[in-house]
């Protein structure tokens, strides 16, 4: 197994080595050591949270550059809805994918449109699914990867379909490939991502076998340039595809409006959707049928690679999704057109989802309840102020990490106050001894008296 | 191993927090998925239970090698009919603590329904024991 890659990096330089990131990750997945952030990667799920936590500006994303467009002979970009979003509400978003053309592309292909077909998948899998209790909806790469990470049971509620990305860059392939007589290898899609956990998602499909996308470019990096470009494009535009419902998976609330699932519900802010997703592993809200789980606050819109506050880009999405006209039989019509029911299989979520044992303390269980036992004892000498000095996020986390051989106890300056009072006081009693030779009312006396 | 909480009557802001503990426990351990959720249900079951009825307990579980042992005792006013609190729906909640969304008459039924064995002893005006036992996967093959 190759080392995971993740999207979310520290820049070292600019870390302080302060606590704000490890106290706000979801998973525990930092600890400051020798005043640096470091992430694990088997916990990290590139939700971005540290990225909007860190005052520093020390957490980035990496993603795909432009550069890479030359690396096939036809490139096509696939903008997310919250691309939209972005620009204002009187942007005209055919100016938006006109600008991107401009910039280097060969062609687009709307996410949002791939959106459209995602949701017609969803409708079909919930109609043909028998497990009861809710589906969740498995569009977010980061809340897929916090249930791979910390909810492995429920791993089979997830629905098991292509994410709008998935669905734009297999269709976009498709049709490009047939109408230029090429192969599909010869030809690029790139996400317009608002997140880092996408970018992840893409590599890490990329690594495992053939992936309809072939990179993600951050929507702050091509910001600046369709700003720039949009005022003064001439047309002509290329046509919106998609449906007002589609481009509305932008912000959180929109697949279920798109599906028009009655029993749902819908869940933003990646602490809130822990929350959540808590109470579905306890067996509550077995009634709901369907959860809409974004890890971002306001969704999509919200990405940590966008520019826009997330309420500002909600309002903005939402102007457009008002302003346009919803098709007449729009599921109908594709269906028809790209055969879709007939299809389901080739539109499988992929990669697999598996559990990913990121909290395991050993491969051997009862080596594991023997670690489980200490962590309880040394949790139980810790203070309990959760301070996080020691660079893990609280005093249990402390203790795993001193169980698991990773920090020491007097890591705790609680601790090491202690145990320095301790050796004052004996200092202070040693310093208080003098030689017999120095001392007053010496009781020596003479043998025989 | 043995994991202990306290539990306080009416206490809802702690409300939750000894299941939650315990389920972190046996992800760490590397107890199945499946499992862990079912220890899971029955010790949030079983603390939400004394947080609602009861004046102070304990929840606990003992981790064996073959099962998890699920244990509740509490100070409360006890149960007077098991079987009747037994059946789905039935409730002595008040109603204040419904309005909060509590006491739906799932406590019980739900614990019966995710463990192997349960056993619930009460004596009216002074507590109830709750004893649970959830079989861990026999390994397949080797």
């Amino acid at each position: 197994m190759g080392q995971l890659f993740h999207s979310v990096l520290l820049i070292e330089e600019k870390c302080r080595g302060c606590t704000r990131c490890i106290k706000n990750c979801p998973t525990e997945a930092i600890r400051v050591r020798a005043g640096k952030a470091r992430i694990n990667a088997e916990r990290c799920t590139d939700c971005g949270e540290c990225i909007r936590t860190c005052d520093n500006h020390a957490k980035t994303a990496i993603t795909d550059s432009l550069s890479r467009l030359k690396d096939f002979e036809h490139v096509i970009a696939l903008p997310a809805p919250a691309l939209f979003s972005q620009f204002g509400r009187e942007v005209d978003p055919q100016r938006v994918l006109a600008a991107l053309i401009d910039i280097g592309f060969d062609d687009i292909f709307e996410v949002a449109y791939g959106a459209d077909i995602a949701t017609f998948l969803t409708v079909e899998y919930l109609k043909r699914r028998r497990k009861r209790g809710p589906a969740i909806s498995a569009a977010c790469p980061a809340v897929v990867r916090l249930i791979q990470v910390r909810f492995p049971a429920l791993i089979d509620c997830l629905i098991p379909v292509d994410s709008p990305m998935a669905c734009s860059g297999k269709l976009a392939k498709e049709r490009k490939s047939q109408e230029l007589e090429i192969p599909k290898e010869n030809i690029g899609a790139f996400f317009i991502t608002p997140c880092p956990a996408k970018v992840t998602w893409v590599r890490e499909a990329n690594k495992l076998g053939t992936f309809p996308v072939d990179g993600a470019i951050s929507i702050s990096d091509v910001y600046g340039e369709i700003a720039k470009r949009v005022p003064e494009i001439s047309p002509p535009y290329p046509k919106l595809k998609a449906s007002p419902t589609g481009v509305g998976w932008g912000r959180s609330g929109g697949e279920r409006i798109a599906a028009k699932i009655a029993k749902s519900l819908v869940v933003d802010g990646i602490h809130n959707v822990i929350d959540v997703l808590e109470q579905l592993e306890m067996g509550k809200l077995s009634d709901i049928e369907f959860v809409e789980a974004q890890a971002c606050i306001g969704g999509c819109v919200g990405g940590a690679l966008t520019v826009l506050n997330p309420f500002i880009g909600r309002m903005n999405l939402e102007a457009l999704v008002d302003k346009s006209e919803m098709p007449p039989n729009l599921f109908e019509e594709l269906d028809k057109g790209l055969n879709l029911r007939n299809r389901l299989g080739e539109f499988a979520i992929q990669p697999d989802i598996v559990a990913v044992p990121a909290f395991r303390l050993d491969q051997d269980v009862s080596r594991a309840i023997t670690k489980a036992e200490m962590i309880e004892k040394v949790v139980s000498e810790l203070p309990g102020l959760d301070c996080g000095s020691c660079g893990s996020p609280h005093c249990r986390a402390l203790a795993e990490d001193i169980v698991q051989g990773l920090a020491v106890d007097t890591d705790c300056v609680l601790k090491l106050r202690e145990e320095i009072e301790i050796l004052a006081e004996q200092l202070l009693e040693m310093a208080k001894k003098s030689p017999p030779a120095l001392k007053e009312n010496n009781t020596f006396s003479k043998p025989g008296e | 191993m043995r994991l202990e909480y306290h539990v306080v009557g009416r206490d809802f802001q702690a409300a939750g927090g000894a299941a939650a503990k315990i389920k972190r426990t046996l992800r760490q351990i590397g107890i199945d998925a499946e499992t862990a959720r079912r220890v899971g249900i029955v010790a949030y079951e079983a603390e939400m239970n004394i947080v609602i009825h009861a004046y102070r307990g304990t929840v606990g579980i003992d981790i064996l090698p073959e099962r998890v042992n699920i244990y509740a005792d509490d100070e409360g006013p006890g149960i007077s009919d098991i079987a009747l609190a037994m059946q789905v729906g039935y409730s002595t909640a008040p109603e204040d603590i419904r309005e909060m969304g509590f006491g739906a008459g799932l406590g019980l039924p739900n614990m019966k329904r995710y463990s192997d064995e349960l056993e619930v002893e009460s004596q009216v005006g002074s507590g109830t024991s709750i004893r649970a036992v959830i079989n861990l996967p026999t390994k397949e093959g080797s």
